[in-house]
């Protein structure tokens, strides 16, 4: 298994990063190491394992469900680069 | 005395018998950071007025006589824990300037016991990284030789640690972040049982991986410190409220059985090292440990399965970093070109590779191919560990494959600077609490020691840290410092 420039291409544009034709480059040769790395794990024989998704038991948690407090609308909007009569302010999203 | 030499624990004597107050104790601190910094450049940040001003209310609350270990003792807090009104970066350009909207809860915990906070401490940016050469800012340096680095990912804390600009510091432990950076300092670093600690304010890396844990300059100071910060929190659903015997922690431990796995003494451990451990070994026996190697082939395999989970867990927290809420803004005619150019502009490289690579393993095609078979491994992992923990109290590994490398020295091997966490991985995939001390000194240079335990039994870690402690002797300090 290995790792063209238009996997990275797409896999790029997945992640909403906009690399550019030296970085695509360096990374393809990266990703591939990295890959290759994987391989000892590929001939792990895992048939009938159950995956762990979390190192130690996980449960539910439950509260009532009650008002509380959280930030208010200022706090949250505090860091905003860009807000308007009190929502987060975007550039156009329908193209 | 050098008042920034002393352990938290000897601060503590002199602030309860009012010899020392906590604004000198903090002056001194700050006064050592403004000297030294500008050479280890571990501090992103240093707060001295908020410093001088929780230190003042710490002296106050000595004075009506209360008591408890860090109250008035000062700390610093690596930079991926938010903390309220004051800059928190991730060492990121996505976020300089951001000042968060609340506390994280180890920030407030600590308020509360009333240590006082000295500053926010340097990293590879979004805690990526063994070396904080991966910082977006500025690498950190090794108090033992400036010319190499700390490790990583929390290297800011463990040289500021080092170097004594603060008796305690916090990290965070992903795949060894806390615990290799203080082998390679020559500190303590430990990593808590993963639900020990609340998450809560720790910006998320790997989120079924990450875990807080302390520095120090003895195993003591890092149980009071994991005991300040631990206990549930309503805030972080992942927690277990499971029992801690902090009698047992704090008394050195009779007798344990420890394994040593194979896989730890062979040629991927550099022979200084293994002399090392070999030695620990030895003078652990001598004191009553009754030590045996172990096989544990599992260990092999846990750079690769970390390098698939922790990069796709991370590809999917990072997708926060927007450019709408917080952060970092470039402007551009659409939201989406907005978002690319926000990201293209913020991240580092390693933060990129790791996004391409989390995004790849989970597409469409190769979930299965990679990540499935990650998690099936993580079984395998944890199933052997908890094997050998129904024989044994506790495992010692080195900590560090290596002693502390040279800044750039592996700078485009992306395989070789990842090693770096082939004896710290499988504490991490299995939620295991491991603590690493200083084993001693290898052309000048410290070696760390690592102890795991199960899930849960920090009591049992801590005890046989301290019993090891004993028999290997308190660290120096580096030269630079003294």
């Amino acid at each position: 298994m290995s790792f063209t420039l238009e996997d990275l291409k797409t896999v790029s544009n997945l992640a909403r990063l906009d690399l550019s034709d030296e970085e695509l480059a360096q990374m393809v040769g990266n990703l591939n190491k990295v890959l290759e790395s994987f391989r000892g794990l590929q001939q792990l024989d895992l048939s009938g394992i159950e995956i762990t998704a979390h190192s130690v038991d996980t449960h539910s948690v439950w509260r009532e469900d009650e008002p509380r407090n959280g930030l208010s609308r200022a706090e949250a909007l505090s860091a905003a680069p860009a807000s308007h009569a009190g929502l987060f302010l975007v550039p156009r999203i329908i193209e | 005395m050098n008042l920034c030499e002393i352990s938290a624990s000897q601060m503590r004597e002199l602030l309860d018998a009012k010899k020392v107050s906590a604004q000198e104790l903090a002056k001194a601190h700050l006064e050592r950071i403004h000297r030294l910094d500008p050479t280890v450049r571990a501090f992103l940040k240093v707060c001295d007025e908020i410093a001088l001003k929780q230190a003042g209310a710490a002296q106050e609350r000595i004075m009506q006589g209360e008591t408890n270990p860090l109250l008035g003792i000062p700390f610093a807090l690596k930079d991926n824990m938010v903390t309220q009104g004051i800059e928190t970066t991730c060492a990121s350009k996505i976020l300089e300037g951001w000042k968060p909207p609340y506390d994280s809860t180890v920030a407030l915990r600590l308020a509360q016991h009333g240590a006082v906070l000295l500053g926010k401490t340097n990293l590879d940016e979004f805690a990526m990284g063994s070396s904080t050469e991966f910082s977006g800012f500025f690498p950190t340096r090794n108090p033992w030789d400036l010319a190499r680095v700390p490790g990583g990912s929390s290297g800011g804390s463990a040289a500021a640690v080092a170097a004594g600009m603060a008796p305690i510091a916090f990290g965070s432990d992903t795949g060894g972040s806390v615990r290799q950076p203080a082998a390679l300092c020559g500190v303590v670093g430990m990593k808590p049982t993963y639900g020990r600690v609340s998450r809560f304010g720790l910006i998320a890396f790997s989120s079924s991986l990450d875990q807080i844990g302390p520095f120090a300059r003895n195993v003591r100071d890092a149980i009071w410190a994991y005991e300040a910060s631990a206990g549930v929190d309503p805030n972080d659903s992942t927690m277990q409220d499971a029992p801690y015997d902090s009698q047992i922690a704090h008394r050195p431990a009779k007798a344990p059985k420890i394994g040593v796995p194979e896989q730890v003494m062979n040629e991927k451990i550099q022979p200084e090292v293994r002399a090392l451990m070999q030695n620990a070994i030895k003078s652990l026996s001598d004191a009553g440990a009754v030590i045996e190697q172990v096989s544990l082939p599992m260990i092999e395999h846990g750079v690769s399965t970390y390098y698939i989970i922790a990069p796709a867990e991370a590809s999917s927290n990072l997708a926060r970093y927007d450019g709408v809420r917080y952060g970092l803004r470039i402007e551009a005619e659409s939201a989406s070109e907005m978002m690319r150019r926000v990201r293209e502009a913020g991240f580092g490289k390693e933060v990129k590779e790791r996004i391409i690579i989390g995004t790849y393993v989970l597409s469409s095609g190769y979930y299965d191919a990679f990540y499935t078979k990650a998690h099936k491994a993580r079984t395998l992992m944890k199933t052997q560990f908890r094997e050998m923990f129904s024989r044994y109290d506790a495992l010692l590994l080195p900590t560090s494959p290596t002693t502390a490398f040279k800044i750039g020295e592996f700078a485009g091997d992306p395989m070789a600077l990842k090693i770096a966490d082939y004896c710290t991985i499988p504490a991490n995939l299995g939620g295991f609490p491991a603590i690493s001390i200083n084993a001693g000194y290898s052309g000048g240079l410290p070696v760390g020691l690592q102890l795991v335990c199960d899930s849960f039994c920090e009591q049992t870690l801590f005890s046989i840290a301290l019993l090891a402690e004993s028999v290997l002797g308190a660290p120096k300090m580096p030269e630079l410092v003294t």
